[in-house]
């Protein structure tokens, strides 16, 4: 049965550093031992708008990059645009400010036994948790390809130093303002048939991710998307944030995606099926 | 920690705390029970179980608003058999206390849910949601139908027997919240849960349509608490004796203890649980020392306390 990410718990935690890259913000929070727990794939729930906020609800952020050793105990790096207000606030807040963080939450991304070649696709700021994974998986031996798309340049996410984990990064731009012009699962059918592709890791846009499901569909192609749906709890309470998906067992059900996902299996997600009725 | 007796009674039900979760913010227990203890709070109240596995509605299924969300899940669950079969055992192991909510879509379904619960050991009451459209009138909720709510409750009561504690769960979004609690309380109820959410709506501005696939949906959140609070006040004003489980939009002790005084005999916190999973054991906290700092020594002389009649100071 499906369950609450064992090691989640609630903590105070300092942001260490606030620093603007681009159109987002990365900040680095100090969330101590919790750093062993985080894996690829684990988001965050954190609340927004201090004590007299009138949002009531916690906002889910991916965490982009743990790092267990680092001075100020275990750090964890979110890439976040001030896009609503909660993100707003979240990243007007400085080093020293205290965030109330439920933290890790959710699937993590699978990772191969075996050095096998995987491709990873990013859309947006979706691809921040992807150079985390990057790591883990260039250090299991993997060849790592990344794709990363976005409509225009400034909504590109790709940091100089996530650059060195993969063997190969090419960016797309809907605008052709960066990289090649068009889209960023363009060139993913190419990619299958030419190459020994084993996993697609893909993380953004639920329309992306639904792209892509429909190229690895009935292939050998495992696709473990990251999927997004607005959530009210981040921890399995509110049944807001369900998707509809298909078992083994032929069985349909709508799973939490915050519980169940956000890594998924993306041959299990009923893509056709998102937003309507069972 | 101060010491004040926080135990209180729902019909015929004990519990030593007075700080519940609320029906449909808990899932099945399972969740909250990796940040606290279920077994230290007053007890847990099941999201509504019906007859049958729903999927429940579309997504989207929430929007923020100020101080509240909008929700329309649609009663998605597992059923009442995979529910007892899974759900209960769990609750039972945690030692909870439980409060099983029910909900249907006719008369005969809530007869027919009360019927599989009759023989279950460890529930300590049954809360039957009425906010539920009742599919043989057109759809028109029973609880803002007077003589729907009625009928149910009887066909519970009739079928349950004198045991179990029946709290019947009732919508704000009525004209004469009395005369309805006073039906009910009439057909059998032993308590009464006061309020479900408000119906509310919100539009997208950006596409233009209404936010959440269903349209409309239960506004919860601090945005309600002054109205759960008038409902409770008023209804305790009318039925002083009939306990109230009072719940909407409580976020910290001392929206709990405005409950008590206005009548509640034991609080429920749903929304909080989302913002803050630790919410219902800081609000139970938080009352305790209140009540305390107050020179109450039991929850029980605070329950009605913003009705004590005015005492001349003999001048």
């Amino acid at each position: 049965m499906s369950a609450i990410n064992k090691n989640a718990q609630q903590i105070a935690a300092a942001v260490v550093s606030n620093k603007k890259v681009g159109q987002y913000h990365q900040l680095i929070v100090n969330i101590g031992d919790a750093a062993n727990h985080c894996k690829p794939g684990n988001f965050v729930a954190i609340n927004v708008g201090g004590d007299t906020s009138r949002m009531v609800l916690r906002r889910a952020f991916a965490i982009s990059r743990v790092s267990a050793n680092s001075i100020s105990g275990g750090t964890m790096e979110l890439i976040v645009a001030p896009h609503g207000q909660g993100s707003s606030w979240l990243c007007s807040q400085n080093e020293g400010a205290i965030l109330d963080v439920v933290v890790p939450l959710g699937t993590a991304f699978g990772i191969p036994t075996e050095p096998v070649q995987v491709l990873l696709v990013g859309g947006g700021y979706g691809s921040a948790p992807l150079f985390g994974l990057a790591e883990v998986l260039n250090a299991r031996g993997c060849r790592v390809d990344m794709l990363l798309g976005a409509s225009t340049a400034s909504k590109i996410y790709a940091p100089m130093e996530g650059k060195r984990s993969v063997n190969s990064l090419r960016i797309y731009t809907e605008d052709g303002s960066m990289g090649q012009a068009g889209r960023v699962t363009d060139p993913i059918k190419a990619l299958i048939d030419d190459m020994n592709i084993a996993v697609i890791y893909s993380c953004g846009p639920m329309a992306m991710l639904s792209a892509i499901d429909s190229l690895t569909r009935g292939t050998d192609v495992i696709h473990q998307c990251a999927v997004e749906e607005s959530m009210a709890c981040g921890i399995g309470i509110c049944m807001t944030c369900v998707l509809p998906t298909m078992g083994a067992d032929g069985n349909v059900s709508m799973l939490r995606s915050c519980i169940d996902g956000p890594v998924m299996d993306g041959e299990t997600v009923l893509w056709d099926k998102v937003g309507k009725a069972l | 920690m101060s010491s004040v007796d926080l135990s209180t009674t729902l019909g015929n039900a004990w519990f030593p705390a007075p700080i519940f979760t609320a029906s449909g913010c808990a899932s099945s227990g399972r969740e909250l029970s990796q940040f606290f203890d279920l077994h230290s709070i007053g007890g847990v109240v099941t999201k509504s179980v019906m007859s049958k596995a729903r999927h429940g509605r579309p997504t989207p299924r929430m929007a923020e608003t100020p101080s509240g969300m909008l929700n329309s899940i649609g009663l998605q669950g597992p059923g009442i058999d995979a529910f007892l079969e899974k759900d209960i055992p769990f609750l039972l192991e945690k030692k909870a206390r439980i409060i099983v909510s029910i909900a249907g879509e006719t008369v005969e379904e809530y007869s027919t849910l009360a019927r599989k619960l009759r023989g279950v050991s460890g529930i300590s009451a049954i809360e039957v949601n009425i906010s539920c459209p009742n599919v043989e009138n057109r759809g028109l909720v029973f609880a803002c139908d007077p003589e729907a709510s009625r009928r149910v409750i009887d066909g519970v009561r009739r079928t349950i027997g004198g045991e179990l504690p029946i709290i019947a769960k009732l919508s704000p979004d009525v004209t004469d919240l009395v005369h309805i609690a006073k039906g009910v309380v009439e057909a059998g109820a032993d308590a009464l849960a006061l309020i479900n959410t408000v119906l509310g709506m919100v539009i997208n501005v950006e596409t233009m349509r209404p936010q959440l696939a269903n349209k409309t949906g239960g506004l919860s959140g601090p945005a309600i608490r002054p109205i759960a609070v008038r409902a409770i006040y008023q209804v305790h004003a009318a039925l002083p004796k009939v306990p109230i489980l009072g719940m909407g939009g409580v976020a910290s002790g001392r929206d709990a203890f405005e409950m008590i005084i206005a009548g509640a005999s034991g609080v429920s916190v749903g929304t909080a649980s989302f913002g803050n999973p630790n919410a219902i054991p800081v609000i139970q906290n938080e009352l305790r020392d209140l009540l305390a700092a107050k020179g109450f020594t039991s929850l029980r002389e605070a329950i009605g306390y913003a009705h004590r009649i005015e005492v001349s100071d003999g001048e």
